[in-house]
């Protein structure tokens, strides 16, 4: 099959969350993996990023695909299901929600910046070897921070269902497909 | 021998299930499937020749490889 410059976005992806490991203001970059497959859906009323660009779902079929890094077995019921796929993307916009929320604080200089990187939802691993000061303000870092945090938990639950499962499960239950296929659900109906 | 009666292997998508990745069209190799409205994905009968490669890739393992008889075929796409 012929490959499109789109099929090596994967490069993207990767580099993104290696970026993060230098310098965590590169966080930023990643709020096109928000705005991109949002405004595809809504304009057009498709999945385009999916469809085609999205590097992290090619970054999760090669590893899993040609590295043989799947078992590639089939995902549970529940995992399908349209309560726990949308149950997922609720408490994935809670989680988001939060971590603005304390992003605001530190805007408001009612919190200092936290130089940690907080693994699902959970753990937080320092992380200031990739911070080097700002020329902003320092809640412009915690966004980064917040950010990259949301990405790498994210990274992580795909790498896991990855092994388990098929190399791309994490589409199954990815907050991104799931909000932009209901936004193509409510805007093809109505037309 | 009833040239309808042929047996034919072709893909199927349980499409309410489906989360439209669109990882299924990525490995057809006829291009015989595409993702309609952003919503599931959709079989086109006439170039699937049932060789199973999405029904392999589906995260969701929602694709089935089944037999039909070209005579159904035709009907349905009518
Ligand atoms: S479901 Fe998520 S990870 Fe998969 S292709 Fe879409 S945006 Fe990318
Ligand atoms: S069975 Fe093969 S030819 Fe048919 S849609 Fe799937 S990948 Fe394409
Ligand atoms: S791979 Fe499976 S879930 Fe994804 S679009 Fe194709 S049929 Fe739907």
């Amino acid at each position: 099959m012929k490959k499109n410059w789109y099929d090596y976005l994967w490069i993207v992806s990767l580099t993104y969350l290696i970026l993060g490991f230098f310098n965590i203001l590169f966080a930023w970059l990643g709020l096109l993996c928000f705005f991109i497959p949002l405004l595809i859906s809504i304009i057009k009323g498709n999945k385009g990023y999916c469809n085609r660009y999205c590097g992290r779902g090619q970054l999760f079929g090669l590893l899993g695909g040609r590295f043989g890094l799947s078992r590639k077995k089939d995902i549970p019921h529940w995992m399908k299901s349209k309560w726990f796929r949308y149950g997922f993307l609720i408490f994935f916009f809670i989680m988001f929600f939060q971590m603005l929320w304390n992003t605001y604080f530190v805007f408001a200089g009612a919190d200092n910046l936290k130089q940690t990187v907080t693994l699902l939802w959970t753990f937080k691993l320092p992380w200031n070897w990739a911070y080097h000061g700002t020329f902003f303000h320092p809640g412009v870092a915690q966004f980064a921070f917040g950010f990259y945090s949301v990405m790498m938990t994210s990274t992580v639950l795909g790498f896991f269902t990855m092994v388990l499962f098929k190399p791309r499960s994490w589409c199954v239950y990815c907050p991104m497909g799931t909000m932009t296929q209901l936004i193509c659900k409510v805007r093809n109906r109505k037309e | 021998m009833d040239k309808t009666k042929r047996k034919k292997r072709k893909a199927f998508v349980e499409q309410d299930m489906c989360v439209s990745c669109g990882s299924c069209v990525k490995v057809c190799p006829l291009g015989a499937i595409q993702i309609v409205k952003g919503i599931m994905a959709q079989v086109d009968m006439n170039k699937c020749v049932g060789c199973g490669k999405c029904a392999k890739e589906c995260p969701a393992s929602i694709i089935s490889i089944e037999e039909v008889e070209e005579e159904y075929n035709e009907k349905k796409l009518v």
